[in-house]
């Protein structure tokens, strides 16, 4: 195996019937995660074909999109604070788990969470293993040295029915960091850099691979943050090889292996670790020793800046047109700008880590009036954990909302949107025009800095914040 | 699946780059658990003001561009989310196909599973079709191939597999279930 990427070590092992010029790979997958949005047709098409789920056990379901942040712990409940159609979402999504014998961490589960929270979360994830999803940041699952993504309806329906996929192999493309990551500044600014750098199309085609120094010294979560956001450049998916954090981060989790197996599994995971001798389509460097921290400042996610970089003046057509919508002046930087709203959650930044680092700014101060601060916590572990910290009431006395856990305002499918020509410091993972509602203005950033804007009610640099 | 060999129309030209899901179908159309109904919700936030008005000026709501099906996009079209609803409400809204000099992966998948065509062409055919909106073109999937109404045709690749299902209306969920002892055999060798 020496010499081959992390990528052709997991796929040839995974090869059912390998690809030809005429035919594609049928791959086998591991490891699918449902929820509500991406699956109900996929269940349809089964039904009509009278076809089971071929490995329920291979199945790991949620709800997250649809889901309301208020308690709801049953249908009834729900259909109180949920929107009408989300709920219908949510009620097929319990019939169709019920009819086809896939067990759902549903409402009323203590394990219910954003899927790529929950996943890891149970220890589902593991080096080696095929993962997909209908949902394109299953790439977040890549931090643990798999080779993880997205698919759409019809691809659920293929492996719900047959637990492989139809896939041509993708490239590999390897981008090496080095230097360390200095205070104030997180892996979220790290992949925002990395993605200013490949672009919004840099990816397509190819599945990166994060290696070097400095992501060796991130911690699991920050590493899923990194490999999250993997699509934002295009990429098919994102990955790091596995090595000791990650051995640690599975060991006694309820689904990872144990006794004997988990030697076993030891044994074989460490086969990917990553010796520095693979052979990649492309590579580009970079060094974080110099970052500052990142923010968006259009409407992609490669439209970012350092926060006291000049964003681009006028000039370029697609930047003028980011500008306007995002009613920011050009030439100026974004620090300083006037914020309405900050949300810190998404299967981007909403674990437990995520949680404290906001906290820790916020713990005895207070969110600016002007300021609405939504955190909502990637799953209902997490904010158990979180509670059981008292990060909750740090959050509530510095005059947050703290909420039930779901993808929330990342995308405002469960009514928490943001209101049209609003400005929203948001830990999510993509800027996109009316993402978090019609005419919302969104600025990725780290937790730090979200929590920072919150303080101020302007966008701002937590290091101003830090050392007290 | 309805076969389709030959695609012929004048083109809409939707000069913008880096096209993403959130505007082809705005995440809140979503909750619905069919695959219909959804044209109307394609480039929402587009073709309607906010007022709920339709928006003269969006490309698409123009009178000449009604019966059009082929939609001639910037770079990187349909980046972003893994939604299927993309070429579902594209299909819907009365477009068969995009060509682009990229098109983001899941929606080209996506695109290729619901016979909706993704085109990518190099810059030089791409540069003028985006100069001349309206020009009477063909997509022609036997040659691989856009003809344009002057100059040579442009090519373009398209997977042979994905080719063959769509000239011939295959679905691929059928393919899939005929490895059904070859994926058993794997999964015994796996231990699995």
């Amino acid at each position: 195996m020496s010499g081959q990427t992390l990528l052709a070590k997991i796929w040839d092992a995974h090869e059912v019937v390998p690809e030809t010029p005429d035919t594609p790979a049928v791959l086998y997958i591991d490891l699918h995660l449902v929820h509500e949005v991406t699956t109900p047709q996929a269940f349809d098409v089964l039904r009509a074909n009278g076809l089971p789920v071929r490995r329920p056990d291979l199945t790991l379901a949620t709800m997250d999109h649809s889901t309301p942040t208020e308690p709801a712990s049953t249908l009834e409940e729900l259909e109180k604070v949920a929107l009408p159609a989300a709920a219908g979402q949510v009620r097929a999504m319990i019939e169709n788990c019920e009819e086809f014998g896939v067990e759902l961490r549903g409402l009323d589960s203590p394990e219910r969470g954003i899927v790529h929270v929950v996943g890891p979360e149970q220890g589902a994830t593991w080096p080696g293993h095929t993962v997909v999803c209908g949902d394109s940041h299953t790439s977040t699952h890549g931090a643990f040295g798999a080779l993880a993504f997205g698919i759409g309806t019809t691809e659920v329906g293929h492996v719900l029915a047959t637990q492989c996929l139809l896939q041509r192999r993708p490239g590999a493309l390897a981008v090496n960091v080095s230097g360390r990551l200095g205070p104030g500044v997180t892996s979220k600014d790290l992949i925002l850099a990395i993605i200013r750098k490949l672009g919004v199309g840099g990816g397509t085609g190819r599945v990166l691979q994060y290696r070097g120094e400095t992501i060796s010294a991130l911690t699991m979560e920050q590493r899923m943050t990194m490999c999250n956001m993997s699509i934002e450049a295009g990429a098919r998916a994102g990955m790091i090889a596995p090595d000791d954090a990650t051995y640690e981060w599975l060991h006694g989790r309820p689904m990872a292996p144990a006794g004997a197996d988990w030697d076993a599994a030891l044994e074989r995971w460490r086969e990917l670790e990553d010796r520095g001798d693979a052979r990649f389509d492309r590579e580009v460097s970079l060094d974080a020793g110099q970052l500052r921290p990142m923010v968006t400042y259009g409407t992609n996610p490669g439209m970012s800046a350092q926060i006291d970089e000049p964003v681009p003046g006028s000039g370029d057509p697609a930047i003028d047109k980011a500008l306007a919508y995002m009613g920011v002046e050009p030439g100026k930087p974004l620090q300083g700008r006037d914020v309405d709203i900050v949300f810190i959650g998404s299967c981007t930044n909403s674990r437990l880590s995520d949680l404290r680092s906001a906290a820790e700014l916020l713990r005895g101060r207070r969110v600016a009036d002007s300021v609405r601060m939504l955190v909502v916590p990637g799953s209902q572990i997490v904010k158990r954990e979180a509670e059981a910290e008292g990060l909750d009431e740090v959050f509530l006395s510095a005059g947050a909302e703290w909420r039930e856990s779901g993808c929330s305002m990342c995308l405002g499918m469960n009514g928490d949107t943001v209101d049209p020509g609003k400005l929203c410091v948001s830990t999510s993972n993509r800027n996109f025009e009316g993402r978090q509602g019609p005419g919302a203005r969104t600025v990725l950033a780290s937790p730090l800095t979200a929590a920072a804007s919150a303080i101020r009610g302007r966008v701002a640099d937590p290091r101003e914040l830090m050392d007290r | 699946m309805e076969k389709i060999v030959r695609i012929e129309s004048r083109t809409v030209v939707l000069d913008i780059d880096n096209v993403d899901t959130d505007q082809i179908i705005p995440a809140r159309f979503l909750t619905t658990t069919v695959r219909k109904g959804l044209g109307e919700a394609a480039f929402h936030d587009w073709r309607y003001a906010g007022n709920g008005e339709l928006n003269p000026d969006f490309v698409l709501n123009r009178p000449e561009n009604r019966d059009r099906t082929i939609l001639v996009a910037g770079d990187n079209f349909g980046c972003g989310s893994s939604r299927e609803h993309a070429p579902w409400a594209l299909l819907e809204a009365g477009l068969r196909a995009v060509i682009s000099t990229s098109i983001a992966d899941i929606f080209r998948n996506n695109s290729l599973k619901n016979g909706f065509v993704p085109v990518v062409i190099d810059e030089g055919p791409h540069r003028w079709l985006k100069a001349n909106p309206g020009a009477e073109i063909a997509i022609d999937l036997e040659k691989t191939q856009v003809e344009l109404p002057q100059g040579p045709p442009a090519p373009f690749e398209l997977d042979r597999f994905a080719r063959y299902c769509l000239m011939n209306g295959v679905d691929q969920l059928g393919y899939l279930l005929r490895q059904s002892d070859r994926i058993g055999a794997w999964e015994q060798r796996a231990g699995g």
